[in-house]
């Protein structure tokens, strides 16, 4: 058995090691926060209070990690801890709550972009005595399941707004581009655009994670159409491959997007994208942390049964300079 | 040496425990469950425990059933696109259509052993490697998960199936919760032990689990000895079919809607269990309960991360590691159990 001896032993220095570097990383963005506060089940926990936050999208996505970002410096600033954690997939997204639930959360935060699929995980977290806010997705299902406050936009009316806009600026035929296929929210800006602009809107089906491919696909559709003088896009990624395929194909089409990036911002003040519909993002991190620890301390709820809204807000070229700076620290 | 002939051999109990697949998972396992426990109280507390045999559960129906294929020597990239299809197949039936759950999943199950069909006769009559068949397979239903989706509902998840009759019931079989101790454990974990005893048993008693093994092992030489081996093959497509609209259907049920993208991705999931459970890449060797246990690790893994508290920016990496050492863990198990048997 000496290998197996071995290989256990190894094993677990192997894990020791690990976790000392996930307590340093911690460290590093949590301002000093203990790795092991992070463990909802430890009396540190009592402290302050243990919020979660569950949102569906998965590591590495620059809108996401602005939310991020706003939750966990508002934990920094409220001195509770805030775990973030994220999953595509509704069905291990609603694990994620069923694990906050166990882990006793004195809060839960989640995006519900499948709210059907989250039902009965948020309903159970309700019946369980923890405060749950909705962000981002879901705001009309929120109050049914027993949310205390939703905190978003209105994909519907942010693509109104985005349609309008486009209206002004001479559109008059859209390419709408979806970059998740499983997500309603998209659907719901691409209708929104439509009833805006009035006219017609196309949809592009994209993969968000093949930004090469996604820029190609654009190319293409606006090459072979070229009666296509607009394109909306829905994610900052994805809007610097549209401008891309835009110059590329030499179209002349009108590009607008949802949410900024620091690259978003450089290319509304070069001229090359008109508009980036800003939901604030930061606050839908921030905000409920607020919320939760008002409700933990004071029993406050905020919002009187309607959604508290982020946006929609628009970045143009006459604020893309000042806020261009704060999209760069990650805060916009 | 063909791993076939290793059952016939005559060893000691000692030996016939070291040279079992399962070995090296149960090992893991141990590792797995013993570092998070450390970790975190809430981890090893019955109500942990109930969360990560959640998602270990309708894992591990989808890898013993791809245990079984990859033992056969093929592989099934389809199976989690394929989850997705079944249980689209089901909501859009019963909730547009007007069929009951009942009927709706006959009709899912139906075109679910179809297309294992389609993907077992292609392989067998083409000879083409399974790897790419069935990525071919795993595309089309993605687009068809898609394309049909939107053409028939005008969006991309559709939802409501809590209305459609007999949802009640078909809830409370395959997607209820049962309590224990006074936590509530999904009913899939269930079936999943029913699926792993159901294949242990085909797998080691009786002959189609011979012919499993030995088509795995030796395509030719198993056809020379009269095994049908086409049939075998065709046959271990539509159980992994099978098992993939079983899991469609407690994930439709359990969630009442299904995105059109759900499942994608997750059939390398399925192969990383078995490979952890002791299946070689190879065909010809491997086992059910080896398969269920990798299922274990992988749901120990997933969810023990979160428990722990860390950084989720760091999340595959660890779920990476702790594979990679599982697998090592396997893998060195096996060589010493090969030792001992020479």
């Amino acid at each position: 058995m000496k290998w197996t001896t071995g290989l256990v032993v190894a094993a677990m220095l192997g894990f020791s090691a690990l976790t000392g570097c996930s307590g340093g990383q911690a460290d590093g963005q949590g301002g000093g926060e203990p790795a092991g506060a992070a463990t909802a089940s430890g009396p540190a926990a009592a402290e302050g209070g243990t919020f979660a936050v569950i949102t569906h999208a998965g590591s590495g996505d620059a809108f996401w990690d602005v939310v991020k970002n706003g939750a966990e410096a508002a934990g920094r600033r409220y001195g509770v801890t805030v775990s973030y954690q994220g999953d595509g997939d509704p069905a291990r997204q609603s694990q994620l709550v069923d694990q906050a639930v166990s882990q006793k959360a004195d809060g839960v935060v989640v995006s519900m972009a499948n709210p059907d699929a989250l039902k009965e995980s948020v309903e159970k977290a309700v019946a369980a005595g923890i405060p749950v806010i909705t962000i981002n997705s879901g705001g009309d299902r929120s109050r049914e399941f027993g949310a205390i406050t939703h905190v978003g936009q209105s994909e519907e009316v942010a693509g109104r707004g985005a349609g309008e806009k486009l209206k002004a600026e001479g559109v008059s035929k859209l390419l709408c581009v979806i970059h998740e296929a499983g997500n309603v929210g998209l659907d719901q800006r691409c209708n929104g655009a439509t009833a805006g602009l009035g006219g017609t809107v196309e949809r592009l089906q994209v993969d968000v994670g093949n930004l090469a491919d996604a820029t190609s696909k654009i190319k293409a559709r606006l090459q072979s159409d070229t009666s296509l003088n607009g394109v909306l896009t829905l994610n900052p990624a994805v809007a610097v491959a549209a401008r891309d395929a835009i110059a590329d194909g030499g179209s002349t089409a009108k590009l607008g997007t949802f949410d900024l990036s620091a690259d978003v911002v450089t290319a509304i003040k070069d001229g090359e994208i008109l508009f980036a519909v800003d939901q604030q993002q930061y606050l839908q991190g921030w905000l409920p942390i607020t919320f939760l620890t008002l409700y933990k301390d004071n029993l406050n709820t905020v919002g009187g049964g309607l959604p508290v809204n982020t946006g929609p807000g628009f970045v143009t070229k006459d604020n893309a300079e000042q806020v261009a700076k704060l999209a760069e620290s990650g805060t916009r | 040496m063909t791993v076939a002939d290793e059952r016939l051999a005559r060893i000691g109990v000692a030996r016939r425990l070291l040279i079992r697949p399962e070995l090296g998972a149960v090992v893991g396992a141990v590792v797995v469950f013993a570092f998070f426990a450390s970790q975190s109280a809430t981890f090893r507390s019955v109500e942990g425990v109930a969360n990560w045999l959640d998602p270990a559960s309708t894992l591990g129906i989808m890898a013993v059933a791809i245990a079984l294929l990859m033992i056969g020597g093929e592989f099934d990239l389809s199976a989690g696109a394929l989850t997705g299809t079944t249980g689209l197949i089901m909501v859009i039936l019963a909730t547009r259509y007007g069929l009951s759950i009942w009927a709706a999943m006959l009709v899912a199950l139906v075109a679910a052993l179809l297309i294992g069909f389609v993907n077992g006769l292609i392989v067998v009559r083409t000879k083409l490697p399974s790897f790419i068949v069935t990525l071919g397979t795993f595309l089309m239903l993605q687009g068809i998960n898609l394309g049909v989706t939107k053409a028939l509902t005008g969006t991309v998840q559709v939802s409501g199936l809590r209305r459609a009759e007999g949802y009640e019931e078909a809830r409370a079989l395959f997607a209820g919760t049962i309590p224990v101790g006074g936590t509530d454990f999904r009913v899939a974990i269930l079936w999943w032990a029913g699926v792993t005893a159901l294949a242990t048993w085909v797998l080691t008693r009786t002959r189609a689990g011979n012919w499993i093994f030995a088509v795995g092992g030796d395509d030719q030489a198993a056809r020379a000895v009269g095994v049908p081996a086409e049939r075998t093959k065709i046959a271990l497509f539509m159980t992994t079919a099978v098992a993939a609209w079983m899991v469609g259907s407690i994930m439709a049920l359990r969630f009442t809607s299904v995105q059109a993208n759900s499942g994608i991705g997750q059939e390398f999931v399925y192969i990383i269990a078995a490979v952890i459970g002791g299946c070689l890449l190879t065909g010809g060797y491997g086992s059910a309960v080896g398969a269920a246990i990798g299922a274990v690790i992988f749901g120990m893994a997933d969810k023990g991360i979160v428990f722990a508290g860390w950084d989720a920016d760091w999340f595959t990496f660890f779920l990476g590691a702790m594979l990679l050492l599982a697998t090592l863990a396997n893998r060195f198990v096996r060589r010493y159990a090969e030792e001992v048997r020479h």
